[in-house]
């Protein structure tokens, strides 16, 4: 095993135990917040897609680097979107209310 | 490692902190909102210097760049519309469908990264690829698959009952040994694409396998648990191309999505296995019981309701996925504000199952502007129930069953919400209905409560109506 294996296991294996130290710690009432923030973080594979382009050649790498690009693009905009959006909501004191809103149909 | 390699890896590390960072101000509402910002910017910095690098090292095929750009751009604005419309009721379908895209996208990583390999020589790919390649592509298709069947149950394009087909499990056993088969003959060092196809596909039918037989009422803990799986496949796609960043963040992402799971499987009183095994329940039971004037619950008006309501001094509601599904969310908001302009007290305690997603009804309470500050998690609620005038339970059940609390009954060991501790109890419900467990819910027959029945939406907004008239 090389030695860029072992370190990045450990790499791997510290990050997890990071993470459930930092994410036990959150309140449920952001559960869903916290979970699309992860969600936007998985995001980063849109670098591995990056990587793949720098790498493609053939009509195949091409093709395999659109797909990647594709799904990862909409991961990580969409997820960092809806989690901005989310959080906006939380708010202590009601924002002042444009009260002519709630017709949102079904 | 050259100078650029070496600025690259620091970024990568800040942004990880970042990472670490943005989720650490989720320990509170006050400070969360920070959080996204920072995570963002540490994303976008991470982005750049990929870019940068791959401008440096000047390998990148003019065509790879174009294409490269065209799908982040179609990727990218599609990602950003879905999020800027949906409705904070469909987040589950959407968080669900970004996991994905993220897993699948691992998946592809990984396979390009093998058909390159396998195109330079089959020497060229060593142990730590074929291992690492094949965990990312049969998390990553699992995922993939799993989670469009997930969106489509919630979306309500896939049936949310269980569905349940003879042979499933045989099914399962041969997809099972097909991937198992697969990895086994990749791993001992043949380098051959169309093995890794096999193992995609069953890894991939397997997915959907997975996910058909599951209820709709589990879909908090199957949504936490395909977050988890998107996490370990980012983070195996990180092993695939040498990326300490995409280690980094999928193995963070595991361990959220992973707690995320345990919490909501411990708060359903089910193990995580029990739940993946599926067939069982699905919570949004149709088994109308007609109700009314049943044995002896004792049945009451909007007026009733609404006179109990304006005489308290502390009032608690309630509310479960019923009142979602009702699209009730801006009445409950409307009474709690006609009852606090009387200043009465008035909080929502809430179940972590209460949605179809971790903390799901958070948000849709915070959607309509309930201040976070009214929100109390369960075990809150529970020291407050005591001291709670009057409990308005809206579209919850089994968490509110005091059945819980006794031995064997389907519930037992439940965490729930002590709703019947509190001095009086009005249930808003259409009909005596069961809940997911299929067992009656012993609060409804409790001489303090008094059965409301209507539907949410409407039922609440007489309430409202009452309490105005009432109070002038």
């Amino acid at each position: 095993m090389s030695a860029g294996l072992v370190s990045d296991i450990s790499i791997f294996v510290l990050a997890i135990l990071a993470g459930f130290e930092v994410i036990s710690k959150v309140p449920s009432t952001l559960h869903t917040p916290l979970m699309s923030a992860s969600n936007a973080i998985h995001g980063i594979v849109f670098v591995g897609a990056m990587v793949t382009a720098s790498q493609a050649h053939s009509a195949v790498g091409y093709v395999l680097t659109f797909v990647a690009s594709l799904f990862a693009a909409m991961n990580v905009a969409g997820g960092y979107a809806i989690t901005d959006r989310m959080l906006q909501m939380f708010r202590k004191r009601p924002v002042p209310r444009t009260d002519a809103e709630p017709s949102e149909g079904n | 490692m050259g100078t650029v390699n070496t600025i690259i890896a620091f970024v990568y590390l800040l942004a990880a902190v970042c990472f670490v960072a943005g989720l650490h101000l989720m320990n509170s509402p006050a400070t969360a909102r920070k959080g996204s910002p920072l995570s963002m910017w540490a994303m976008v910095a991470a982005i750049a210097a990929t870019i940068a690098k791959m401008g440096y090292d000047d390998k990148t095929s003019t065509t790879a760049w174009i294409v490269l750009a065209a799908g982040a751009l179609i990727g990218g604005v599609v990602g950003l519309w879905m999020a800027r419309t949906v409705k904070m009721t469909a987040i589950p379908q959407l968080v669900s469908l970004f996991n994905a895209v993220g897993g699948g996208a691992a998946a592809v990583v990984a396979i390009a990264d093998y058909v390159r390999l396998s195109g330079v020589s089959s020497s060229a790919i060593t142990t730590r690829d074929a291992v690492s390649t094949v965990l990312d592509v049969i998390i990553g298709a699992v995922t993939f698959a799993g989670s469009l069947i997930a969106a489509g149950k919630l979306q309500g394009w896939i049936t949310g009952q269980p569905v349940i087909f003879p042979g499933a499990r045989i099914l399962s056993g041969v997809l099972a040994i097909c991937a198992l088969g697969g990895s086994g003959y990749l791993l001992s060092g043949a380098d051959n694409i169309p093995v890794l196809m096999v193992v995609l596909g069953a890894a991939l039918i397997f997915g959907i396998a997975m996910v058909l037989p599951i209820g709709g009422a589990d879909m908090p803990v199957v949504i936490a648990l395909l977050n988890a799986f998107t996490g370990i496949a980012v983070a195996m796609a990180g092993f695939v191309i040498n990326n300490s960043g995409l280690i980094i963040a999928g193995a963070l992402v595991g361990a959220s999505g992973g707690i995320l799971t345990k919490l909501m499987a411990d708060a359903m009183n089910r193990s995580i296995l029990n739940i993946i095994v599926g067939g069982f329940g699905t919570g949004d039971s149709a088994n109308v019981v007609v109700g009314a004037g049943g044995a002896d619950i004792r049945q009451i008006s909007a007026e009733d309701a609404a006179i109990q309501l304006a005489y308290a001094t502390k009032v608690m509601v309630v509310p479960g996925y019923g009142l979602a599904a009702a699209q009730a969310q801006h009445e409950v908001r409307q009474l709690a504000e006609v009852l606090e302009a009387r200043g009465i007290e008035v909080h929502f305690a809430i179940h972590p199952v209460a949605g179809r997603m971790p903390g799901h009804m958070n948000v849709l309470l915070a959607e309509v502007n309930v201040p976070y500050t009214e929100l109390k998690e369960m075990d809150e609620a529970n020291n407050e129930f005591p001291t709670v005038d009057v409990s308005l339970v809206v579209g919850a059940n089994d968490v509110t069953n005091p059945a819980a609390r006794r031995p064997n009954t389907p519930l037992s060991g439940m965490p729930i919400l002590d709703v019947d501790r509190s001095h009086n109890i009005i249930v808003i419900k259409r009909s005596m209905g069961h809940g997911y467990a299929g067992i009656d819910n012993e609060l409804y027959t409790d001489p303090k409560t008094g059965m409301f029945f209507a539907d949410a939406k409407r039922g609440l907004a007489e309430i409202v109506a009452a309490v105005k008239t009432l109070v002038g």
